[in-house]
């Protein structure tokens, strides 16, 4: 079990470093609030699989924590980006 | 090791390969649509496949009940989250619209 319980963190651990370089790189806002989400979908993965594997059970309520908090976050993130670019966008026209 | 244990091994695997898989095609996709359709599909199958394999390690059904939570929970904000920025983005100009084949949000056809 520790074998596989490895293979997946270095897994997992690829999925984030590449997920943070997309964070990191942009282009745009939205690249950043989509890599975010992600990041925390990883999180939760990770935890997961952690979890398991020390047979631990009192992680699963921050399993659901971490899900509620990534959601909320990534949503209103993305709300915010796109309000400030129509304002940008309405003041460079007026 | 027991069947449950392999099972579990498979599944972690599994879900762990598909994020991995789905954050490649994040980082190596062109543009914000095509990077947000590798990042919301793969990411999904993959927590849930990791779920799957986390749940006959907890030994009880009361243990694994809030993994079920999270899973539902993953099944119904994913689309939502995307749904919100790919719209979001678009409102705010980001995407280049010649990269579109119908457009159906367009205000002014």
């Amino acid at each position: 079990m520790s074998i596989v319980y490895a293979a997946a963190m270095a897994l997992l651990g690829a999925a984030f470093l590449m997920t943070a370089a997309r964070l990191v790189r942009g282009p745009s806002t939205f690249d950043r609030v989509m890599a975010g989400d992600i990041l925390a979908v990883l999180l939760l993965s990770g935890i997961a699989i952690h979890a398991a594997v020390h047979k631990e059970t009192a992680n699963a309520t921050i399993l659901v924590a971490v899900a509620l908090m990534g959601f909320v976050g990534s949503v209103s993130a993305a709300h915010l980006a796109a309000a400030r670019a129509e304002r940008r966008e309405r003041e460079g026209r007026a | 090791m027991t069947a449950a244990d392999a099972a579990s091994a498979v599944l972690l695997l599994a879900g762990s390969g598909f994020s991995a898989v789905g954050a490649l095609g994040m980082l190596r996709f062109p543009d914000l649509l095509t990077r947000l359709h590798a990042a919301t599909k793969p990411q999904t199958i993959g927590l849930l496949l990791v779920l799957a394999g986390v749940a006959p390690q907890t030994g009880s059904v009361t243990a694994a009940t809030p993994l079920l939570l999270v899973a539902v929970f993953q099944l119904i904000t994913a689309p939502v989250t995307a749904q919100t920025i790919a719209g979001a983005a678009y409102r705010a100009g980001v995407i280049d619209p010649a990269t579109l084949t119908i457009d159906e949000t367009r205000r002014d056809p």
